[in-house]
């Protein structure tokens, strides 16, 4: 049986005239790892005030660890962590210092503190670099320090705002490595991001767009849902091709990756004797033509046209 | 739970320890203001330069200058011969004053005629017109009564049975008048006002700037934690410059103690407290610790024009004295300068620690109401 951790119904927050996020219902259970996707503007980091209770919510509601977001919001500040998009670590304290702080806040005794920090130093790895003063930390060590901090407490609900924004590609894998760790050991992970491969390692995705939610489901349900089909192809004047591929309606989406167009189909239509179709006849020359996985991004950028055009047509 | 005020106070004072630019400045400051202040605020006016303009030349009119200069408020720089030149005197700042003995002066007062002297005072500058005006009014007004009964112990012989009314001015608490007696105890509250807001202004809108404070809000901590925790180490720190205050202004300016110090250091806590209030308050309204500092700034000048540090309270304006009531500082000069030079006892100053307690109450309930653990 799985538990539900997050529950929100209709959730809305407007700033003046700005609706920042619209009608947002989720859930998520205990163990999962949670990605919010969208662009940045979406709505993202709203969301996860609302969930954090530090930003009352327009309209709707919400319930996080079994706490309503809008009147128990101090009961939920005990039972979660939370690591905010620049890592807010008190840059003239050294790492063991940023994380004795955050342990007292967190009300771990006074008793258990250091053990607790050494246990998490030992985890993240942060065991070489405990007095050095955070401030003088590169962007990857900052993510693990803060990370770390967010941790101290063992919160069952952890809240991560673009946890890997400006950290080098083997810092962000040995990340994800930690999350799924936590994960294991039963910890719920909300974090959001705009990087497409991580939403990849995410057991279940949110897209938000414009401050909406535009679907939920397994990375996998949500690439099936789109019904797409990826092809790879080389050609000789790829440009010309690009121009004249994207002028059919049944084509989503091309782009150029280095001497290779990638191009996804609408609706299930197989993409290969389609592109033969249409550009062998007008003379091009296919060196050579593959099939490929279509990835999340894949679905997310189809997604976001859709809305543009639906929006540009309304308009 | 009692333990997260002293995390907050923990960090704070380590972070302040890594901070030796404004470590620095929390002890120097104390001490430059206190010179500045100790010794350039000088209300004593003494040394007026003056000139003479004497249309007489006798030894009545000679005499008179002579008892001009042993007052020693009065240089006199020499002789002129003209209006134009007491104009000239004045005007390059040359000279303050200048007094002017008209031609029959010896004769008059030997015929027992009335006689007008002149001063000529220059008004740019009021403090030196009121201090040259009293005292030559006085020394003017001694002569004369002192003409007037020699005249009449010469007519009439009883002049026992008329000696004029005289005051006899009796000064308690600062004998001497010095300005620095007076000053240095009232730089106490200047000081602790200006560091106490600032600090703690600074201190809520450095985590804001920095994005610590986020991360404060999603967490358990609550405001009075962490109003108590931010308010902690700087009241420390505001006892520590009192003392270098008071140790420094009795070595270099000998400003005597005369009351209690243990009630002056238990008074000074609430002063202190309101003082922090007020910049949590300023932090609440402040989005940068640039805006912070400025607003600390502001608040300044009317505690430094306006709380009778440097004008009497007694002299302002009718709506000045209203906003002085309103400021800590006003009450805290009141009471540390009746400690420290009148000897001032609880029940003494009971009314200014009502004011106070008033103050600060009013500054905490302002403040929980603006800072609220949400975001916007």
């Amino acid at each position: 049986m799985s538990e539900t951790i997050i529950e929100t119904h209709g959730l809305s927050r407007r700033f003046g005239s700005l609706i920042a996020v619209r009608d947002v219902s989720l859930s998520v259970t205990r163990g999962e790892i949670f990605g919010v996707l969208g662009p940045n503007g979406a709505g993202k980091s709203t969301t996860i005030r609302m969930l954090c209770g530090i930003l009352d919510p327009s309209g709707g509601s919400g319930s996080v660890v079994g706490f309503d977001i809008a009147s128990q919001a101090e009961r939920i500040k005990e039972r979660i962590g939370y690591m905010t998009q620049r890592f807010s670590l008190y840059e003239d304290l050294s790492v063991v210092e940023n994380l004795l702080f955050y342990a007292g806040i967190y009300g771990v005794p006074r008793a258990k503190r250091r053990a607790r920090v050494e246990q998490v130093l030992e985890r993240t790895g942060l065991g070489q670099r405990r007095k050095q003063i955070a401030g003088t930390l590169s962007g990857g060590w900052k993510q693990r320090v803060a990370l770390a901090s967010a941790t101290i407490h063992e919160p069952p609900l952890l809240f991560l705002d673009e946890p890997t924004a400006g950290v080098d590609p083997v810092s962000r894998r040995e990340f994800w490595e930690q999350i799924h760790g936590l994960a294991a050991e039963g910890t719920t992970v909300l974090l959001t991001t705009h990087y497409m491969d991580e939403a990849e390692r995410c057991h279940r995705l949110a897209f938000i767009f414009r401050g909406q939610l535009l679907d939920v489901g397994t990375p996998e349900q949500i690439v099936q849902r789109r019904n797409l089909r990826a092809l790879e192809l080389e050609l000789e004047q790829p440009r010309d091709a690009a121009e004249l591929l994207r002028k059919e309606p049944e084509i989503d989406e091309v782009a150029h990756y280095g001497h290779v167009l990638r191009l996804t189909t609408r609706g299930g239509v197989d993409p290969e004797p389609f592109v033969r179709g249409v550009l062998e006849s007008r003379g091009f020359l296919l060196k050579s033509c593959s099939p490929s996985r279509v990835s999340v991004e894949d679905a997310f950028v189809s997604m976001v046209r859709e809305d543009e055009q639906q929006r540009s047509q309304a308009a | 739970m009692l333990t997260r005020p002293f995390v907050i106070a923990w960090k704070e004072l380590l972070q302040l320890r890594r901070d030796r630019m404004t470590l620095a400045m929390m002890a120097v400051l104390p001490i430059v203001q206190l010179l500045l202040f100790g010794y350039a605020i000088n209300t004593d006016v003494r040394h007026i330069p003056t000139v003479i303009y004497d249309q007489d030349h006798s030894a009545a009119s000679r005499e008179l200058q002579q008892s001009l200069r042993v007052t020693g408020f009065y240089d006199l720089l020499g002789e002129v011969k003209s209006y134009a030149e007491i104009e000239r005197a004045l005007r390059s700042g040359k000279a303050r004053a200048a007094l002017v003995i008209p031609a029959r002066y010896a004769s008059n007062l030997r015929s027992g005629k009335a006689t007008q002297l002149q001063l000529v005072v220059d008004g740019s500058d009021p403090q030196t017109v009121g201090s040259a005006i009293n005292t030559a009014s006085g020394l003017i007004a001694q002569r004369s009564s002192e003409l007037m009964l020699a005249k009449l112990s010469r007519v009439g012989g009883g002049a026992g049975a008329l000696q004029p009314i005289a005051l006899e001015p009796s000064t308690w608490y600062n004998p001497e008048l010095r300005t620095a007696v007076y000053v240095v105890p009232g730089l106490i509250g200047v000081i602790l006002t200006m560091t106490m807001v600032m600090l703690t202004a600074m201190a809520i809108a450095r985590e804001r700037e920095r994005g610590t404070l986020e991360q404060l809000i999603v967490s358990p901590v609550r405001r009075v934690e962490l109003v108590l925790g931010k308010i902690l180490p700087y009241t420390v720190i505001g006892y520590v410059q009192m003392s270098l205050i008071l140790v420094a202004g009795r070595v270099v300016f000998g400003v005597p103690l005369v009351g209690s110090l243990e009630l002056l250091y238990v008074l000074s806590f609430l002063f202190i407290a309101a003082n922090l209030a007020i910049g949590l308050f300023f932090s609440t309204l402040a989005k940068t610790q640039q805006q912070a500092m400025q607003m600390s700034f502001f608040f300044l000048l009317p505690n430094i024009l306006l709380s009778g540090f440097m004008f009497p309270f007694e002299s302002m304006p009718r709506p000045a004295q209203l906003i002085s009531q309103g400021l800590p500082l006003t009450h805290f000069l009141r009471i540390v300068r009746g400690i420290t030079l009148k000897g001032a006892t609880f029940p003494d100053v009971s009314q200014e620690l009502v004011w106070l307690g008033g103050i600060f109450c009013a500054l905490v309930v302002l403040t929980s109401l603006r800072f609220t653990k949400k975001l916007v």
